[in-house]
């Protein structure tokens, strides 16, 4: 028989903890996947010696020293971070041709931030892509910022190693073989590579933004988990670090209208948006 | 609709190959080795190979390179899926005139992915 799902009754600690993730990162867990905190974080209570989410509940409200971090433990185990290599591989082909374009219009090093960068397949490509566009053709190298709330996702960003799994998801064998080396049984980006990097770990609902103007913010996959509220929040603070004339680049199947004012489609570049007009 | 030939001494690796491409619409044929993928190849080339390394009787790089020399072996675009992981390994199958390199096991995934790489999916 087929129950319907209900969302995790009041003062339950599934409850708490949806609470939790919702306050911390805008995240609103939908029925489905509420249910799967249970599994998402039995790891965590395993490695912890905790016997049940009550319990894990019960010591993150307790607080203290030694519970500092459990917090952001829970909420980074219950994160979505599946991400790849040139994810929507169209849409930075067109990231590119912008940005080749900005450069023409007036010649600079261009400012690109990966918001929410996840285990930095994003970044990475953009690294591979705009090194590429410089020895083709003398585009000077943009500086590219790459931010996550999660700690955890950041360092495997920050060594850019990867599974055998990972590596061949989205990457093509030509660029695996430039990139990257053979490290025991991970693929690593070589050092050329990360070093153009710059990473730094941000939540986008609360912590600062990274400092001065971006040409180009690519905030990709994060908005559709985030509740409508939170959805404009971040949207509202990434107008407010783009250029006059920037671009912002969101996931398939994502949009600013209806959640911002500030952002509008752009005429130019199919997909992506600037800021509107005032 | 894109035709794939899956060349495989393993029964089992072929069967898998298979049931994740005709989920992608390829239309499928086999070979069990390079010899009888050439035999293929003769009737109609494929628009994609899915190659395995180490066959009995012809080997995938041995077939790999009658196949660039034969008539319209040029066309398809051939990804080799082998155990040999090794960076010299890839480097000898692409300067033999491979497209793609999928290193098992893979998965629905990867396959897809390297598929659209290519340009057949
Ligand atoms: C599904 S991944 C997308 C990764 C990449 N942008 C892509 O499109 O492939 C979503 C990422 O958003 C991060 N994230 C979720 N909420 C966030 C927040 N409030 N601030 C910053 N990052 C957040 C998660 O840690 C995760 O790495």
């Amino acid at each position: 028989m087929n129950m319907p799902l209900q969302a995790p009754p009041l003062g339950s600690a599934a409850h708490k903890i949806v609470t939790l993730l919702e306050q911390r990162t805008g995240q609103h867990l939908d029925v489905g996947r509420a249910w799967r905190i249970d599994s998402a974080l039995q790891p965590m209570l395993r490695e912890r010696g905790l016997s049940s989410l009550d319990e894990l509940v019960a010591r993150i409200a307790a607080g203290g020293r030694c519970e500092e971090g459990l917090a952001d433990l829970v909420v980074d185990a219950l994160l979505n971070q599946e991400t790849s290599f040139f994810r929507d591989a169209g849409v930075l082909d067109l990231v590119l041709t912008a940005a080749m374009d900005m450069v023409a219009e007036a010649p600079r090093r261009l400012r690109i931030w990966s918001a929410a960068c996840s285990t930095g397949q994003e970044p990475l490509s953009l690294a591979m892509l705009f090194s590429e566009a410089q020895e083709r053709s003398g585009l000077p190298l943009p500086e590219i910022r790459a931010t996550d709330i999660s700690a955890r996702a950041l360092a495997r960003a920050r060594a850019g190693r990867y599974t055998q799994f990972e590596i061949q998801r989205g990457l093509s064998i030509r660029r695996m073989m430039a990139w990257f080396e053979v490290r025991e049984e991970y693929w690593e980006a070589k050092a050329e590579l990360r070093y153009r990097l710059l990473f730094a770990q941000q939540n986008l609902m609360s912590d600062p933004m990274p400092s001065g103007k971006f040409d180009i913010v690519l905030c990709r996959n994060v908005l559709m988990y985030l509740s409508p509220a939170a959805r404009s929040q971040v949207l509202n603070r990434i107008a407010g670090v783009l250029r006059p004339g920037g671009l912002l680049v969101l996931g398939a199947g994502e949009t600013v209208i209806g959640h911002t004012e500030a952002l509008v489609p752009s005429e130019c570049y199919r997909g992506l948006y600037r800021l509107a007009a005032h | 609709m894109k035709s794939c030939l899956v060349v495989d001494d393993s029964k089992v690796i072929r069967k898998v190959a298979r049931h994740i491409l005709e989920t992608l619409q390829f239309e499928v044929r086999e070979a069990g080795d390079g010899r009888e993928a050439l035999d293929r190849c003769a009737e109609q080339q494929p628009d994609v190979i899915l190659l395995d390394w180490n066959m009995p009787v012809m080997s995938g790089m041995d077939f790999l390179r009658a196949l660039r020399q034969s008539d319209g072996g040029m066309h398809p675009k051939v990804v080799f899926c082998t155990t040999e992981n090794g960076m010299a390994y890839i480097r000898a199958a692409i300067e033999a005139g491979a497209d793609e390199y999928v290193m098992k096991p893979f998965d629905r995934e990867t396959l897809e992915s390297k598929l659209q790489i290519v340009g057949v999916a």
